[in-house]
């Protein structure tokens, strides 16, 4: 990443300790949520910015539309599995650092969706900072979740994101789930597993999208 | 009870046009059924749109009786009329072997994603259907989601159990 590697490359490990401090203390006074509304957890993170719990009393009121102006990501609700690549892409586009926090209990485990049809937890998908049980949260826990992920922020070391978190998070797609990116384990077995007479690909289906 | 005189007087003339058209006919709490052969499909839908004006296709859907019946596989087709306000059902009977049916896309265009989805989740196969691929499960999906025989948590490797 731009800022770490450039710290590294010009300044003493003495002053970067003061600097920790000072990158994430900017960093968690302004955490930016992606606007990423799943179910009815959403609703209660809508909730979380309104009058009466007011979210920006912890810098973090200001939910973006473009995923490359945010730093957190709150995956509010079931995550389908046609949603998965979706949220992956969209996590992809957010520029380091980046956080995720899993809200409800679908989002962290499924919940009671436990079918075909549902990523059973979005940790098999992103990495996840902070989980938040209930279903839904409460507007309250949202916020304690986002505090929490403060202290977490100030726990931070720039060093721990030099260059490695890349690698890291694009190993983090589990085989199994939907095929991603291009390459993963997952989709040469798509092609190679017999499929049935009448599951055979359309050319639309042929068509990879990236 | 709904009067279904006037759908008797449909079905009576669809018979006298061509009496291989009807298999069976139900009228049950003023609903009334016509079992119609997959072949004539088609046909059908055309004479009730055009002679009979049927002019929406309220819904197409799918249903599974179980592996175990003969016929497996239902396609219901529900018509409605915006000129005398009648519904008619149609249902096409289809076995496990053979799941194909040719598709009405020609006859009313909202049948082609009515038919896609029952593509989709019966694995129904429409003949001549213009685009016939997945709509609502991802387009890597292994089997077909609401037939009897499919578990709840989807085939290996595809469930993440």
């Amino acid at each position: 990443m731009g800022l770490e590697n450039t710290l590294f490359e010009s300044l003493p490990d003495v002053i970067t300790v003061r600097l920790d401090a000072v990158v994430n203390w900017a960093r968690k006074s302004s955490l930016w949520p992606a606007t990423f509304g799943l179910a009815c957890c959403a609703i209660e993170m809508m909730n979380s910015v309104s009058a009466r719990n007011d979210l920006s009393r912890f810098g973090a009121e200001t939910f973006r539309a473009s995923p490359r102006q945010a730093d957190v990501m709150i995956v509010s609700g079931r995550v389908s599995r046609k949603m998965a690549p979706a949220l992956r892409r969209i996590y992809d586009q957010m520029p380091e650092p980046k956080w995720v926090i899993s809200m409800g209990a679908c989002a962290t485990s499924g919940g009671v969706f436990d079918n075909y049809a549902i990523v059973q937890g979005v940790d098999k998908i992103v990495p996840v900072d902070v989980y938040i049980p209930g279903c839904p949260p409460r507007p309250e826990m949202l916020i304690h979740a986002i505090m929490m992920l403060q202290e977490k922020v100030m726990n931070e070391s720039v060093k721990d994101r030099r260059d490695t978190i890349e690698n890291e998070s694009r190993r983090s797609i589990v085989p199994g789930t939907l095929p991603v990116t291009i390459g993963t384990e997952s989709e040469t077995a798509a092609k190679t597993a017999p499929t049935r007479p009448y599951t055979v690909a359309s050319r639309h289906e042929k068509r990879r999208s990236s | 009870m709904a009067d279904t005189k006037v759908l008797h007087e449909f079905v009576e003339r669809l018979k006298a046009k061509n009496a291989d058209w009807v298999t069976d006919f139900k009228d049950t709490r003023g609903e009334v059924t016509l079992i119609v052969p997959r072949t004539s499909i088609v046909d059908v839908c055309w004479f009730l749109k055009a002679e009979c004006d049927f002019n929406m296709l309220a819904d197409l859907c799918g249903a599974d009786r179980g592996p175990e019946e003969d016929p497996r596989f239902e396609v219901n087709y529900h018509l409605f009329s915006t000129k005398h306000f009648n519904r008619l059902r149609l249902k096409v009977l289809l076995s496990d072997d053979e799941p194909n049916v040719p598709t009405v896309v020609g006859v009313w265009k909202t049948a082609n994603w009515h038919e896609r989805e029952t593509y989709d989740l019966f694995g129904v196969i429409f003949d001549d259907h213009p685009d016939l691929r997945r709509i609502l499960l991802p387009s890597d999906f292994d089997g077909h989601a609401l037939r009897k025989d499919y578990p709840l948590r989807g085939y290996e490797p595809y469930s993440l159990t």
